[in-house]
């Protein structure tokens, strides 16, 4: 029997069990969590579906984009301003839409840019939506802010599982795709990848926008949460950056690392922030410090690394063993 | 009949002339030639073929299509491949990975899965790369990466071939089984059009040599004729006697 072929067979059932009762747990979780622990896992997961879908695009081509908040806000006042016109599924489908849709038409204008000017660039538009909103809201419409009414906690949950679940399926496909492939290629050598047939402008285009479409649905199932939202709470920065951090904390190289380091970040963000303001922000910063210093795979890195340790230590210890008749001879 | 041929190339930088009112044509079949002293222009006239950048005027034609305006992706597409003076491989992917995308998307058709594949791995057989698919490119030798170069352009089904320095910085075995390689390689029926610097394998191969001087054609020929022609000896012993002094 071949060996591998059944060590990855019972990887596989190892990997399909866990994910099983990863669902399981969530699901039956506002039966014994309480509310506020039900909210805590809501936000976890929304980290989740930011960190993943940022990594999806960001990951492999190297493109920095610090635009996540523009579309999760996007997302946020999609649900504000929908909340009493249309049906909470329906409002999910606009703001991932409407995320979409400005993905595009950032990306056809800013993906000729390379690294740090592509970076600053989507910083500027998190910026320049947020003003603008408040400039609409203040000038136009004489208010600031906006009441968005809560909805339950445990159909918000059930919700943001669902928009993580299509995130991941999402991240999952396109890795093991052709575009996937293309990506890499894109982050690898981006002139190379453009003459060996890949119509580098139209893959990045559309991989950002589709990155982008879970982002806003994240901000739609978020906003009831919030209970009042203006430009400052939905197109806040640390919405682009928090999902980056935790992207590269948990490890960009594989599909687990970035839900990984959202679920660990965004458990800490949620219940430490709250308790010890500014030692958690100082703690938050040394752990991103040492892991980008000494773990540049992120923590999902830490098993293989582990793994080489060991093996390298027990060969040495029966190489020990081997080479004293050896000496004496 | 050409399957590549170019009227009035020319390409500014700025004011300076890189190539100017270059014609040239490639023939289906052959093996032909690019020499010239460094800065002649021979890499921009490959740039300009496969669209790394568009011709300040004149006009490059494959299989009578006109390339002007083309984006790179198209130009390779339509059956025109090459390799990079420095190797742009993908660097942190495997070696079969860097053919993979060479088969997925330098087609004109939509390649499936398998077919994929099985041009990559034919590919990597081609250059004798077969047993080290999963190794990652960065940690192959200078030659293997070449290789790999070669086999990600060929995944890709071309018609015509550019090869860029194949041999630059190669040992003299190492250059023979390139040689050896490029001949297989137009055995299969691909065209080849070549930038060489190692004379040997220039006069080895090729059925045709063109030399460029300063962004000009100053001429054309067999090898034969092209080692006799004065205004080649001239250059080339022009710079040896600059580089003793």
């Amino acid at each position: 029997m071949d060996i591998t072929g059944f060590m990855s067979g019972q990887r596989k059932l190892l990997i399909a069990g866990s994910i099983v009762l990863l669902l399981v747990f969530i699901a039956t979780f506002p039966l014994y969590g309480g509310v506020y622990n039900t909210r805590v896992l809501t936000s976890m997961l929304m980290y989740v579906v930011l960190a993943v879908s940022w990594a999806m695009f960001s990951g492999p081509t190297g493109y920095m984009s610090l635009a996540p908040a523009a579309f999760f806000g996007i997302g946020i006042y999609t649900m504000a301003l929908l909340q009493n016109e249309l049906p909470f599924p329906v409002i999910i489908a606009v703001g991932g839409l409407l995320a979409f849709a400005l993905a595009l038409l950032v990306g056809l204008v800013t993906l000729r840019l390379k690294g740090i000017y592509f970076a600053i660039f989507t910083f500027g538009l998190v910026v320049f939506m947020s003003e603008m909103v408040y400039y609409v809201e203040a000038r136009l419409g004489q208010i600031r802010g906006r009441d968005v009414i809560p909805l339950d906690a445990q159909m918000l949950l059930y919700t943001m599982l669902g928009v993580a679940v299509a995130t991941l399926l999402a991240a999952y496909f396109i890795r093991r795709s052709r575009y996937g492939l293309a990506l890499l290629s894109i982050g690898a050598n981006e002139e190379a990848a453009a003459h060996m047939g890949v119509n580098t402008t139209m893959i990045k285009v559309i991989l950002f926008a589709v990155s982008a479409i879970f982002m806003g649905a994240a901000g739609v199932v978020t906003a009831p949460a919030l209970m009042w939202v203006d430009n400052r709470i939905a197109f806040s920065t640390f919405y682009s950056f928090l999902p980056i951090l935790m992207a590269v904390f948990g490890g960009m190289g594989q599909l687990h690392g970035p839900v990984i380091g959202a679920a660990v970040l965004g458990y800490l963000d949620k219940t430490l922030r709250v308790q010890l303001q500014v030692y958690f922000m100082l703690a938050f910063g040394i752990i991103l410090v040492l892991v980008i210093l000494f773990l540049p795979n992120g923590i999902v890195g830490l098993v293989p690394m582990l793994q080489e340790r060991l093996r390298r230590l027990t060969a040495r210890l029966r190489k020990g063993g081997e080479a004293e008749p050896h000496a004496n001879t | 009949m050409p399957i590549l041929e170019g009227q009035d190339v020319t390409k500014y930088f700025g004011g300076l002339a890189a190539v100017s009112n270059v014609d040239f044509h490639v023939d289906q079949g052959e093996i032909v030639g690019l020499i010239g002293p460094n800065g002649a222009g021979k890499t921009t006239l490959f740039n300009l073929i496969s669209a790394a950048f568009p011709l300040s005027s004149g006009e490059i034609r494959f299989k009578g299509q006109k390339l002007n305006g083309l984006k790179p992706h198209q130009i390779c597409k339509m059956g025109v491949s090459r390799t990079f003076q420095e190797t742009k491989i993908f660097a942190n992917m495997p070696v079969l990975q860097n053919v993979l995308v060479g088969a997925f998307f330098g087609s004109a058709n939509r390649v499936s899965g398998a077919d994929a594949a099985r041009e990559a791995s034919q590919a990597l057989e081609v250059v004798e790369l077969s047993a080290m698919g999963a190794t990652p490119v960065k940690d192959l030798t200078l030659v293997n990466q070449k290789r790999v170069e070669v086999a990600r352009a060929l995944a890709t089904e071309p018609e015509l071939l550019l090869l860029d320095e194949l041999m630059a910085g190669l040992n003299p075995t190492e250059i023979s089984e390139a040689m050896e390689l490029v001949t297989r390689i137009r055995d299969r029926g691909i065209t080849i059009f070549m930038v060489e610097h190692v004379m040997k394998a220039i006069m080895g191969i090729c059925g045709r040599i063109m030399v460029l001087h300063y962004g000009e054609k100053i001429c054309e020929g067999t090898p034969q004729e092209i080692v006799c022609n004065k205004q080649v000896i001239e250059i080339y012993l022009g710079e040896e006697a600059d580089a003793a002094s």
